[in-house]
């Protein structure tokens, strides 16, 4: 069975109990990208059972505030499946936008994959 | 349809259509990097211009293919000027909630005005709402590239 969501806007993998996503194709997550990208981080948790997912941004070079209320909504998700979310690898210049939203505060975020593979 | 103004900024008048909007960002982005902007600039100056032209196509002219999104801009080597305009009814800033208080911070939307005002040295929604203005100041970068005409 692939674990994969269809036209790979996302590349998952598993490590352990943790669904590991990077994006791969779709680095600007704008409001045209993140439609997409959301439905397939959505269907991680609703069709395939993931519970818990960490999001790692390395080839995030881009996002804007529709990216943010996406991942709002994936915690929201997650935690109604009493799953865990964790990001890590985020850029100065991503991490300022969480950080002005205060949203650095609401997400669980580590500095790289494997310190945030150690949070869950 | 693209149109040269006297002043020396350009407007793009485009319908309600994200793509559009995309298009007008690229070649906005294009111009700062030929104006030797920085990447950290050029960084906050997109995400205020996706913020606003996005707020206008979306919450403006309500994704109304019929409606028109006028974007006027001036990339000048002090500072970058824009102006983000829609045939929606417009909004007052003071009815969004604030995104930064504690009941609104898991709230998935509103928090693209703060964006902006916090990237842009200046930001003004004009009454009724249909039209804002954004001004960036380059005070670091301006006293570089005076420093480079030195040599």
């Amino acid at each position: 069975m692939s674990t994969q969501p269809r036209r790979r806007r996302l590349e998952v993998e598993d490590n352990g109990e943790v669904t590991v996503v990077n994006f791969i194709d779709k680095k600007i997550l704008d409001e045209q990208n993140i439609q997409k990208i959301g439905e397939d981080l959505f269907s991680l948790i609703d069709e395939l059972g993931r519970k818990k997912l960490l999001l790692n941004f390395g080839n995030v070079e881009y996002l804007s505030s529709a990216a943010l209320g996406k991942f709002i909504t994936l915690n929201k998700k997650v935690q109604s499946v009493s799953g865990k979310l964790v990001m890590c690898n985020i850029n100065a210049d991503i991490f300022e936008v969480f950080e002005i939203t205060k949203l650095n505060k609401l997400f669980n975020i580590q500095k790289d994959e494997q310190t945030a593979l150690q949070a869950f | 349809m693209r149109n040269a103004m006297p002043d020396g900024s350009v407007e793009f008048v485009i319908p309600s259509d994200l793509n559009e909007a995309k298009m007008i960002q690229e070649v906005i982005e294009n111009q700062l990097r030929q104006s030797l902007y920085e990447d950290k600039e050029i960084f906050g100056i997109r995400l205020a211009l996706e913020e606003a032209i996005v707020n206008a196509i979306k919450h403006g002219n309500q994704m109304d293919d019929g409606k028109k999104v006028y974007v006027r801009f001036r990339v000048l080597p002090e500072r970058f000027e824009v102006g983000v305009t829609d045939e929606g009814s417009g909004f007052n800033p003071d009815d969004v909630p604030d995104p930064l208080s504690d009941e609104n911070l898991e709230r998935p939307s509103g928090r693209g005005l703060l964006l902006m005002r916090h990237y842009m040295t200046e930001v003004t929604v004009h009454p009724p709402g249909n039209r804002l203005t954004m001004s960036k100041v380059r005070m670091a970068a301006a006293g570089r590239l005076n420093g480079d005409q030195a040599h």
